[in-house]
């Protein structure tokens, strides 16, 4: 197969894939959707800002602050690029968590009341969940969950939202093993048409929306579990006659796809440098304008005011009004080299690399006896985001056999334990895969799982 | 120390069938914890008689090594007297494991069921003792982790 994109050379740019582990093991590192590596192009940019021309930037008239605050803003250009936003409309924070509490600290305390409704999902990580509750127990204000579609009946079968803000809307899947030990997961193998499609079923939404006061709708873009890749232009859709404001968490998407907020149409949109070749501590918070305009400032201190007085002060422009402080400036800069990196690709091939990796590793992983996987089978509708479970072995212990072979994989919760309880699990193991994969690696790592297979003694 | 060292077919045994399993009618003492870093979850119910452990039993969901290592330790202390299981340390354990060399990845999974029933244990003597000779105890069974 000719491939999309030339991985050869997108490796040689990551100096920590030459690296091995555990007594000379070549590193397959398949945990992207916790963090990505860095190409040289990224480290050396912050080593250059921090070498040449660091200093603190705006208001400095010295040659060194001038550079680095035309680097550090230069980078919002290219991130706004990036998602096709203005400038102004891209405030850089910590991480997509912080930037999804900012908007519920500025804007969720001014804008839900008690009686208001907030709609989230049951696919959500969860700093897209809790948040909520803490601002809905805050305001008095409820939490609505839409459900997944999960084989389980649930599809269709939409109840009123008469939920209090701390509880979860559906239970009708939960576990209720107690009487063993083992791990609770299906030893059998995987049947697609039993397990629906991990989708969000919609309905929930309508219900909601005529049952209920809803202000706003937080959903993801990409499962972080799932890999299932929702319809957030359709939910805007739905949403924007009503004048529900729509927050999209795009930590697991805008690293995998091209992302166009104009086009989704949501009111904020959320993601961090990290999960897409950038340094960590660098998140973004994309708002639409008249909605940042409106909203007050989260964190005050240096930097986000106009004028300050004994007993007062007045905001900066956006988006500065939001960037109280010294931000972090190296990575900011760091993170606008790996937008350099990524468009150099360009984004459609991303995509269209990591389906092709997602067509062949769902192919392999449907030959693997007893091997359960979560969420959709087919690539068109989901990201390189593997969640699965293998007979009765514990996610941690399969992680250690695949450690040994020198595959870095993620085992537990996910940061998604409502959705655990709804899949009838305590943790799933999980492979999540980048551009810089490969089909040999996915070989290796089937490999590693029927090592394992035998290491527990798995019949069948 | 390689997976096949580490998952032995007892290890699998205990796993899959493990023993003292369950809870108890009316225990003198529950306690439970969690790792939080994997979610391995141990809880235990004791029954003490004449100064022994009359009975024991175990409940819980984690990893093989986990769900082990706490069948085992109920088998080893079933019956045995305060003064005997006070001693029970981490070496003991990981030798019942048959994994004296355990890393520092998993080495916690290993003990959580010690750290349980020392809790388990200091709770009830606090009751009966007073507070001096089960707080050295508590903290013996701090520094598990």
């Amino acid at each position: 197969m000719l491939s999309i994109i030339d991985v050869k050379r997108i490796r040689a740019d990551f100096p920590i894939l030459e690296r091995s582990v555990r007594n000379g093991k070549r590193l397959i590192y398949f945990d992207n959707a916790a963090t990505t590596q860095k190409p040289k192009q990224v480290i050396d940019a912050i080593y250059n800002y921090y070498m040449n021309y660091n200093a603190n930037i705006h208001r400095g008239v010295h040659q060194l602050s001038e550079e680095a605050t035309e680097a550090y803003e230069g980078a919002r250009v290219k991130v706004a690029r990036f998602i096709n936003a203005r400038s102004d409309e891209v405030v850089f924070v910590r991480n997509a968590t912080e930037a999804i509490n900012l908007v519920a600290y500025a804007w969720g305390r001014a804008n839900i009341k008690a009686g208001d409704t907030i709609v989230v999902s049951e696919m959500e990580h969860h700093s897209n969940i809790v948040p909520w509750q803490l601002l809905a127990r805050e305001k008095g204000a409820r939490l609505y969950y839409i459900r997944i579609d999960y084989g389980d009946g649930a599809k269709g079968s939409s109840s009123s939202s008469n939920n209090s803000s701390s509880s979860s809307r559906s239970n009708s899947s939960s576990s209720s093993s107690s009487n063993s030990t083992n791990y609770d997961v299906a030893s059998d193998a995987s049947d697609a048409s039993d397990d629906g499609d991990s989708s969000l079923i919609l309905d929930d939404l309508y219900d909601a929306i005529s049952h209920a006061n809803v202000k706003l709708v937080a959903i993801t873009h990409m499962s972080n579990v799932l890999g299932t890749i929702n319809p957030v232009k359709e939910i805007v859709d739905i949403c924007k006659d009503k004048g529900i404001k729509v927050l999209v968490d795009g930590a697991q998407s805008t690293p995998h796809m091209p992302i166009d907020v104009k086009d989704i149409g949501c009111d904020f949109f959320a993601f961090s440098a990290h999960k897409m070749l950038g340094p960590t501590g660098v998140g973004v918070l994309y708002a639409k304008r008249d909605i940042l305009d409106a909203m007050d400032p989260f964190i005050g201190g240096g930097d986000m005011i106009r004028e300050v007085h004994k007993y007062t002060a007045s905001w900066n422009d956006l988006p500065w009004k939001f960037e109280a402080g010294t931000p972090n400036i190296a990575d900011v800069i760091g993170f606008g080299a790996a937008i350099d990196y990524l468009n150099a690709i360009g984004m459609e091939n991303v995509r269209a690399y990591e389906h092709q990796l997602t067509e062949y590793m769902l192919s392999r992983l449907m030959e693997v006896k007893g091997l359960r996987l979560y969420g959709s089978k087919e690539a068109d509708r989901r990201g390189a985001v593997f969640s699965f479970n293998l007979a009765d072995i514990h996610p941690h212990d399969l992680a250690t056999i695949l450690d040994e072979d020198g595959i870095a994989i993620r085992s537990g919760h996910h940061c998604a334990q409502p959705l655990m309880e709804r899949l009838g699990v305590a943790a799933t193991s999980r492979a999540s895969l980048y551009i810089y994969n490969t089909r040999e690696e996915i070989d290796r790592f089937i490999d590693s799982l029927e090592r394992a297979r035998l290491i527990f003694r798995v019949g069948g | 120390m390689s997976s096949a060292d580490i998952y032995r077919e007892i290890i699998l045994d205990y796993y899959r069938n493990p023993r003292n399993y369950g809870r108890l009618e009316k225990p003198d003492v529950v306690v439970r914890d969690s790792n939080p870093l994997c979610g391995d979850e141990v809880e235990m119910h004791i029954k003490f008689e004449d100064g022994k452990i009359k009975d024991i039993r175990f409940n819980g969901k984690g990893c093989a090594i986990s769900q082990a290592s706490a069948s085992m330790l109920t088998e080893m202390v079933m019956g045995k007297s305060l003064e005997e299981v006070k001693a029970l340390g981490k070496q003991d354990i990981l030798e019942a494991l048959g994994l004296p060399n355990l890393g520092p990845a998993r080495i916690k999974c290993a003990l959580l069921s010690l750290k349980v029933f020392k809790v388990g244990i200091y709770s009830y003597l606090a009751d009966k003792i007073g507070e001096g000779e089960a707080s050295s105890i508590k903290e013996e069974a701090s520094k598990l982790f």
